[in-house]
């Protein structure tokens, strides 16, 4: 059983109990545990379920690298799935549970996959489930949406906050282990700005657990030295459970710190995502050790021998009582002797190497340790526990020679320096045959923007293993960090680190060598995807020879833990089943981040009303007091519609349409684009921009203009008003000033940067207010000012002076086909004009409308919106709008692309009206049929709905659309298909519902 | 998340205050041209591994549209430029040549 030894534990409080549940049981464990040590403590080894055979499994790690250890964390508002259980801090209250189970964590039905296993080889995502097809639906599916998904999805919105913070520094030393703080050192006293973060809440990394001796006392005394030496510089800035989760172009780096994960509600955010800069980045990132690959490396037993280390130094838990060590390196031994010293029992090291003889290996033989070399493992027997192991003949076939009882197995394959943060942004790598992993290649470090390179591995993840070797690597990386930014490195001797020599090591890809399939199909590489060696050897001979292919046939390496324990291991067997070398087949990529970060972290303050800037009228409190309905455009907020008391949105709009065409309306269009063009070369500069001619639209007059983008398509629409000479203000759609701007400055600053024009964004200068309606020129002659009267200001002209005594410029336009004035004020009279105009127009039946009401009218009248009659593939000439595409002009932006033959093919779907047969309203989008199918056996199509409306004026339902040669075929009948599978007939008529002659507009 | 130079205010710039525009100098084509001239103006585009020349607006700065010389392979940048300029200047070139001996990037090497 695993358990809490009697004595020991250098990161544990004894004295101070904290209570967790599992499952709903009750446990204890105590402060400094992670919620791995407190469980193993309460000999919880079987701690979830694989996702693909539902294997019992238990934690087979101690660290960031933990494959099986995912847990359900919390409840409520802090839940949260797939949360690892060896890098979550135990707490007080601390409520977790197991995943990818039923019914429960011991009894598991979906474990028949097990005997099944051999139904669900490599692919099998590919090919078992294509064919019969029947079966997708009614076998594999259910099956797949059973066994899918590992962690269950929150229910209640996360009560924590997050939090974004922005650092710029000289030097990034990324890893708190000696080597980065060695690095720290280094560069701090160059007097570089130097941010060291490390992931776990501790220092100095593996030194301590490893018996590492530094300048002749305990690594723990030297790193307490080093710490107090770094807090004493003030261009130092220190970070622990702070992760490297990224680093990107240019000295980009994504630092992901879980500031109170372990003290939930204690008013700091939860996460804080560090946004850094920095001149340079050390990766003192450390190296993870591999497992062996032999029959049943999968039981809850088996574990990584440093992980067996870790938890009887830091946590004084026992993972069991009888620990079989087995091993292709000399590091191992290291776990058989703390084991033997802690009072526990090696039965024996099982030593894949023909012979050893390095120091540690003496010891354990001293010690009196019973030392198998030349031996395997054939197979671990137990089945929600190790019971015991086989013993065989690591050259041979597997054939047992002895069985060992055991309840734990510390395996070790060599280690395997963590390179993901060199490699994120290209750094590359070089296999070192010697340790048999792959190391970065200092000559092809990632390179900055002056072609430099900017990360520089260190320590262990620089592939020096041993400790004096790390320590020594970690200050050359901060003295040649500081260097290459022009700064003297400070002298001073370098530490000195000492630990046991090591033999080398010989690696072992599998394990005994000659394993027959019974036996490499229980050999595990993916602990958490169910990958296995026999997988990754029908991948090569199914004809997978990339290694990204076989990545995502196999999915080895696509679990939460992205393959950091399998990645080597897995490619080592594709390698041998494809007879080539290693660094000939290559890596897969790394991308960051390190480990999964929360999507609180990512979002930071950007929640709810901080998710995204809102853009206010002058006139929003009005709305909002008014009972507005609102409708998002952009960042704007509009009024949808104003329902008044028990009135359905239906209802309201149907009131307001009426209203505004038999009485009077008021519309807030603040939001409209507002550009101001000015210059000697306006004229010029809008010919170019509009389809239609505007350098000859005289002062004091509005045009209607089409703006295309080059490939001819029509990308907005708006009224042109020519305030003198050299001024035009452009009206662009609402939610479009900013990119109709930005098109124009791309155009002048790009194509015609000597003509003399300048553009200036006004859209927030100006509140604007429609008034509309017959009583529209009534409203404005009660509350006085300059003249509105059809001589003075007849329709598509525009005037300025005062209107109820404030400054305003105002525009006979209308969207809606009614009688309308468009009246422009500065921002800061918008509230108090529209108020005016209230109250005035009471007398008068006044009513406000919202963007529905508008949209209705303008469809009775056959107006097009962009958006709506428009989605980037339809040209003006599609909307019948060749009244307003210049016949004179030689160019204009889209002209050439328009005379593509596609663009002038009679064939195209153009603008037509369309008239339900019987009254109803057609649905968004519908497809108007055709007769006979498609190649693809889809039904022929020649048309669509693109606006489709209940009109209150005409008490039926309207419609335009886009249809194959419409404007030719009217009065005919066409189909259009609903979503039930029904059809509707609709007769083609002009795209002008109502007031055909404009006689309304025009009084 | 490139940092980029504005030569109109002298900015220092990150990615997240440009926006991108795409391949630099090319030469508009309207009516009058060919099928051919007008697609290759609207469609074909360089896609180098290596030196590349491509606009960028600060557009979260002063606005201005500039072009970047620079390596898409090694994130190097060689050079920023206004962008109204016809074609890539001679000290930018040489500033590629010194480091790129032998580029070639459409009919400019
Ligand atoms: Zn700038």
């Amino acid at each position: 059983m695993s358990t809490r030894l009697q004595t020991g534990g250098r990161l544990i409080d004894r004295n101070a109990r904290r209570g967790f549940t599992f499952n709903g049981r009750r446990l204890e464990g105590v402060a400094g545990d992670t919620l791995a040590s407190a469980l193993l403590a309460n000999d919880q080894m079987l701690v979830g379920r694989s996702f693909k055979y539902h294997r019992p499994r238990g934690f087979v790690a101690a660290g960031a690298e933990e494959p099986n250890g995912l847990v359900n964390l919390g409840t409520g508002g802090r839940f949260e799935p797939n949360q690892r259980a060896t890098t979550t801090e135990l707490f007080d209250g601390l409520a977790c549970a197991s995943q990818n189970h039923w019914p429960s964590l011991d009894f598991d039905i979906g474990a028949v996959n097990g005997p099944l296993a051999r139904f669900l080889p490599a692919g099998f995502y590919y090919k078992t489930f294509i064919q019969p097809r029947p079966f997708w639906k009614h076998v594999y599916e259910p099956f797949i949406r059973q066994s899918a998904g590992l962690g269950q999805v929150p229910a209640e919105r996360d009560a924590d906050r997050y939090e974004h913070f922005y650092a710029f520094v000289d030097v990034l030393v990324i890893g708190g282990g000696i080597a980065g703080l060695q690095a720290a050192l280094a560069a701090g006293r160059a007097g570089a700005r130097v941010l060291l973060i490390e992931q776990t809440a501790h220092w100095g990394g593996r030194a301590p657990v490893d018996g590492v001796t530094i300048d002749g006392h305990p690594a723990e005394a030297w790193i307490a030295r080093a710490l107090k030496a770094l807090e004493g510089m003030e261009n130092v800035t220190l970070r622990t459970r702070c992760m490297g989760a990224g680093v990107y172009d240019h000295g980009y780096a994504l630092g992901y710190e879980r500031v109170a994960d372990h003290s939930p509600g204690d008013t700091r955010p939860r996460h804080r995502l560090w946004k850094i800069r920095a001149a340079r980045i050390i990766t003192a990132t450390g190296a993870i050790e591999r497992p062996l690959s032999f029959a049943g490396n999968d039981i809850p037993g088996v574990m990584l021998a440093s992980a067996v280390r870790d938890y009887v130094a830091n946590w004084a838990v026992s993972p069991g009582d009888r620990t079989v060590v087995v091993t292709n390196n000399d590091d191992a031994y290291r776990t058989a002797l703390m084991l033997r010293e802690a009072g526990l029992v090696v039965p024996a090291i099982i030593d894949a190497r023909p012979t050893a003889s390095g120091p540690l290996v003496r010891a354990a033989r001293e010690a009196g340790i019973r030392v198998e070399t030349g031996r395997g493992i054939a197979r671990v027997k137990g089945a929600k526990r190790v019971t015991g192991v086989a013993l065989c003949a690591q050259a041979g076939e597997g054939a047992v020679l002895e069985e060992i009882p055991c309840d734990a197995v510390a395996m070790s394959g060599g280690w395997s320096p963590v390179v993901h943060l060199w490699s994120h942004c290209g750094g590359k790598l070089t296999w070192d045959a010697g340790q048999a992993h792959f190391r970065p290649d200092p000559e092809r470090a990632p390179t900055s923007h002056d072609g430099a390179p900017f990360v520089i591995a260190a320590g262990s993840a620089n592939g020096y293993l041993l400790a004096g070797e790390a320590l020594a690597d970690g200050d050359a990386a901060g003295k040649s960090a500081v260097r290459s930014l022009g700064m003297a490195a400070k002298g001073g001797a370098v530490p000195k680190a000492e630990a046991e020599a090591e033999g080398p090591m010989t690696p072992v890809w599998m394990m005994p060598q000659g394993a027959g399939a019974e036996l490499r199909m229980k050999m595990w590489l993916d602990y958490q995807n169910d990958v296995k060696v026999s997988d990754v050897q029908l991948a090569a001979r199914e004809g997978y020879e990339s290694v990204e292919h076989t990545k995502r046939y196999t999915t080895l390496g696509m679990a939460t833990d992205q393959g950091k324990l399998s990645n080597i291991n897995g490619l080592a067997v594709l390698s041998q089943s494809l007879g080539a070398d290693i660094p000939q087949v290559g890596t897969t990529t790394f991308r960051p981040p390190y480990t999964p970060i929360s999507f609180g972290a990512i979002a930071g303050e950007a929640r709810g009303d901080t998710f995204q800037p809102l853009r206010r009228t002058p006139m929003h409190r009005w709305h909002e007091e008014n009972g507005a309905d609102w409708e998002p455009v952009g960042q704007w907020r509009r009024p949808y519609c104003y329902p008044r008391d028990g009135e359905s949105r239906e209802d309201a709009v149907g009131r307001e349409v009426k209203n505004t065409r038999q009485n009077l309306g008021l519309l807030d269009a603040s939001t409209l684009g507002k550009i101001l063009v000015k210059g000697p070369d306006a004229g010029r500069f809008l010919d170019m921009l509009y389809t239609n001619m505007m350098s000859n639209l005289k002062p004091g007059k509005c045009r209607y203009g089409l703006m295309c983008n080059e490939n001819g398509f029509l990308m907005d629409d708006g009224v042109v008003a020519r305030i003198d000479e050299e001024t035009f203000l452009c009206h662009t759609t609402s939610g479009g000033a900013e990119h109709i701007h930005a098109h124009m400055e791309d155009w002048l600053q790009c194509e015609w940067w000597d003509w003399r024009v300048y553009t200036a964004n006004l859209t927030e200068q100006f509140a604007q207010i429609a008034v509309v309606g017959p009583h529209a020129r009534d409203l404005l002659e009660k509350l006085g000012g300059m003249d509105v009267g059809a001589g003075a200001l007849p329709f598509m002209a525009w005037s300025e002076g005062e209107i109820a005594g404030v400054r305003a410029r105002v525009y006979r336009i209308s969207f809606s086909g009614e009688l309308s004035y468009e009246i422009a004020v500065p921002a800061s009279q918008g509230l108090a004009l529209w108020e005016k105009l209230v109250s005035a127009g009471e007398e008068f039946g006044l009513m406000p409308y919202g963007t529905e009401a508008l949209h209705v009218m303008r469809a009775e009248k056959g107006f097009i919106m962009i958006g709506d009659e428009t989605d980037g593939t339809v040209i003006p000439q599609d909307l019948g709008l060749h009244w307003a595409i210049s016949k004179k002009k030689d160019d204009y932006i889209g002209k050439r692309a328009q005379q593509r033959a596609h663009m002038v093919d009679p064939e195209r779907w153009q603008l037509v009206g369309l008239e339900t047969l019987g009254g109803g309203v057609l649905p968004e989008g519908a497809y108007a049929l055709a007769p006979d199918q498609n190649a693809n056996g889809q039904r022929n199509t020649q048309g669509r709905v693109t606006s489709t409306y209940y009109s209150p004026t005409l008490e039926r339902g309207i419609a335009l659309g886009l249809v194959r040669r419409g404007p030719e075929r009217m009065g005919e009948i066409i189909e259009f298909a609903t979503l039930d599978g029904t059809t509707m007939s609709a007769k083609i008529v002009d795209p002008v519902f109502y007031d055909k002659d404009g006689e309304k507009q025009n009084v | 998340m490139l940092i980029l130079h504005c030569p109109h205010c002298g900015v220092d710039a990150e990615e997240t205050e440009l926006a991108p525009g795409g391949e630099a100098h090319l030469k508009r084509f309207g009516p009058g041209s060919s099928d051919a001239e007008f697609e290759s103006y609207l469609f074909h585009r360089e896609n180098p591994r290596g030196v590349h020349f491509e606009r960028w607006r600060h557009a979260f700065g002063c606005g201005k549209w500039f072009i970047a010389a620079r390596a898409t392979d090694t994130l190097e940048v060689f050079g920023t430029y206004r962008a109204q300029t016809a074609a890539p200047p001679q000290d930018i070139r040489d500033a590629i040549t010194a480091k790129r001996p032998g580029w070639a990037w459409r009919d400019l090497a």
